[in-house]
């Protein structure tokens, strides 16, 4: 199963930091996407694009999950080689995630 | 209890304007205020500045005023902004200028200053920089701007004169939206809770549509009403903080618990501690609950003391970056593209041996937007765009990257088409942190 099928999600940026957001769209989901969505496997799925840390934080009553991702954005907003350089796509990535 | 209804009319720098005059007449409200301001604006507007000393504001301030001054003298609804950017001076004579035009006589027009740090910058040269933690003074490119966020300070003295307007540079965002509750309720500067409340309030109305349905369309899973005539947010907040999001009730979009979800945690780091220059605001505990349609209460929400710091936005001038695309369609594009990047590699080598600081080479369409070169690459697409990005010292070198993905018509793979190039000069952002009583906001006022 992919995420995109029980959560949705929005991505913000800092500089070459980017935080995503994982909401379940059913509050029973949410221990299951606490459970499998580690920050660890975060940092598996963006590999190749996060290269410092991730760091999750939760939101129990909305049943959300706020992922921090640290050298994530190419260098920066401003100096990213990317087409996204505010990394926004990459809510829709942490959605592909089969779980 | 006493409650003010405050609207949010823009949500970034060149947002629409209708869903702003729509809330201003149809909204019930007591203030509006305009969010234009990204990270590196206020450097591109110091830029302006320089070459023409009454520019640096917002490019669509005139535009926008000359719309919402008369239609808020009307409505008696109260405006604040931070299009002032690099020059809120130079912003408040404009909309004097348009306000005399439409003669809106009596209106109070204020500007607020004090975040430009930039003639006193050199004595933040020891001071280390978040990004790179080296000393400011090692940044590698030439400083053009050096903005600290402000809090609410500066707007609060101008709405105790009197201001009808009130224009910023950089502030942060949720602080033109706080300001007016702190003024007309009397808030204490201290109230560490209502300052939470009132914060977390901002961030819901600063990024605009993102709250009333806008980036949240999902056909099918997330499906939007009306989206193509989006309303903006209004939130109405009463004297103890408690406060609630809606809309104009015939505007498009929609406000549920999903929509003010996805926008809560918008540019958050820990929802614990979101750090602003008026209070650490703590929403772990948010609650969102539709008690009718389009009407979200939000309750959860506490603030926990400021801290002695302001942070500051240094703009210096970085590198260049050149880019340029291609298309390929039909049987075999995927092919094609790809032994265009192979030449575009081959190229790059030979007329810039080891000039480039970093190269990308993308198939839009295939793996453009996750730096995962796999990513999908099994399907065959019906057309694909070739992209090169190259960043660079200086601005000869990265014009090669689009100059030789131009010539990939004549010298490339067959049907290549579509080609486009640029090469940008790139400013970039630096933080540092500041002392905050380093940073005094003055307050000017113009009757018109």
């Amino acid at each position: 199963m992919k995420l995109w099928e029980i959560a949705h999600s929005r991505t913000g940026d800092k500089g070459n930091i980017s935080n995503v957001s994982l909401i379940a769209y059913d509050p029973k989901d949410y221990q299951l996407i606490c459970e499998k969505v580690t920050p660890e496997r975060v940092k598996e799925h963006f590999k190749g694009m996060v290269h410092g840390n991730v760091v999750r934080y939760e939101l129990p009553n909305i049943h959300a999950l706020n992922f921090v991702m640290y050298a994530a954005l190419g260098g920066g907003v401003t100096r990213s080689l990317s087409v996204d350089m505010h990394g926004k796509g990459l809510s829709s990535y942490l959605l592909d995630m089969d779980i | 209890m006493k409650s003010i209804r405050i609207g949010s009319g823009a949500g970034y720098a060149g947002d629409r304007l209708e869903p702003s005059l729509e809330l201003i007449e149809k909204g019930n409200l007591d203030y509006i205020s305009y969010e234009c301001l990204a990270e590196r604006t206020i450097a591109i507007g110091q830029q302006a500045k320089l070459k023409d000393p009454s520019k640096g504001y917002n490019g669509l301030l005139e535009y926008r005023m000359e719309k919402a001054l008369p239609l808020c003298w009307e409505h008696k609804v109260k405006l604040i902004t931070n299009m002032g950017s690099a020059n809120p001076q130079a912003a408040a004579a404009k909309c004097v200028e348009i306000a005399k035009k439409h003669g809106l006589t009596g209106m109070k027009i204020a500007c607020v200053t004090g975040d430009d740090l930039l003639p006193v910058i050199d004595k933040y040269m020891d001071t280390q920089v978040w990004e790179t933690g080296e000393p400011l003074s090692k940044l590698p490119g030439e400083i053009v701007s050096a903005n600290a966020y402000m809090g609410v300070e500066g707007i609060l003295k101008a709405l105790e004169q009197g201001a009808d307007v009130v224009i910023t540079g950089r502030v942060a965002d949720p602080a033109i939206f706080m300001a007016p509750a702190i003024h007309e309720f009397g808030w204490s500067l201290d109230d560490w809770d209502k300052l939470g409340k009132g914060t977390i309030m901002g961030h819901l109305l600063e990024c605009g549509g993102q709250v009333t349905g806008g980036y949240f369309a999902e056909p099918g899973k997330k499906d939007v009403p009306g989206v193509g005539h989006l309303g903006f947010p209004i939130i109405e907040i009463a004297e103890d903080g408690s406060f609630f999001v809606t809309k104009v009730p015939e505007a498009g979009g929609m406000v549920t618990k999903e929509t003010c979800s996805e926008q809560i945690c918008y540019e958050i780091h820990d929802p614990e501690n979101y750090l602003t220059p008026d209070v650490v605001a703590d929403c772990k505990q948010i609650t969102f609950t539709e008690v009718e349609k389009d009407k979200v209460v939000v309750t959860g929400v506490t603030g926990k003391p400021k801290t002695e710091t302001f942070k500051c936005s240094i703009g210096y001038r970085d590198c260049f970056i050149g880019d340029g695309e291609i298309s390929y369609g039909g049987p075999g594009c995927l092919e094609r593209a790809k032994l265009a990047l192979e030449i575009m590699k081959e190229r790059l080598e030979l007329v810039a041996p080891g000039q480039f600081d970093e190269l990308k080479f993308d198939l839009i369409g295939c793996n453009s937007l996750y730096w995962n070169p796999d990513y999908k690459y099994n399907e065959e697409p019906s057309e694909v765009r070739v992209r090169v990005a190259g960043r660079a010292k200086t601005k000869a070198i990265a014009d090669l990257v689009p100059n030789e993905v131009e010539a990939l018509y004549t010298n490339g793979p067959a049907g290549g088409c579509g080609a486009v190039k640029r090469t940008r000069d790139i400013v970039s952002v630096a933080s540092i942190l500041v002392s905050r009583y380093d940073v005094k906001p003055e307050v000017e006022i113009f009757e018109v």
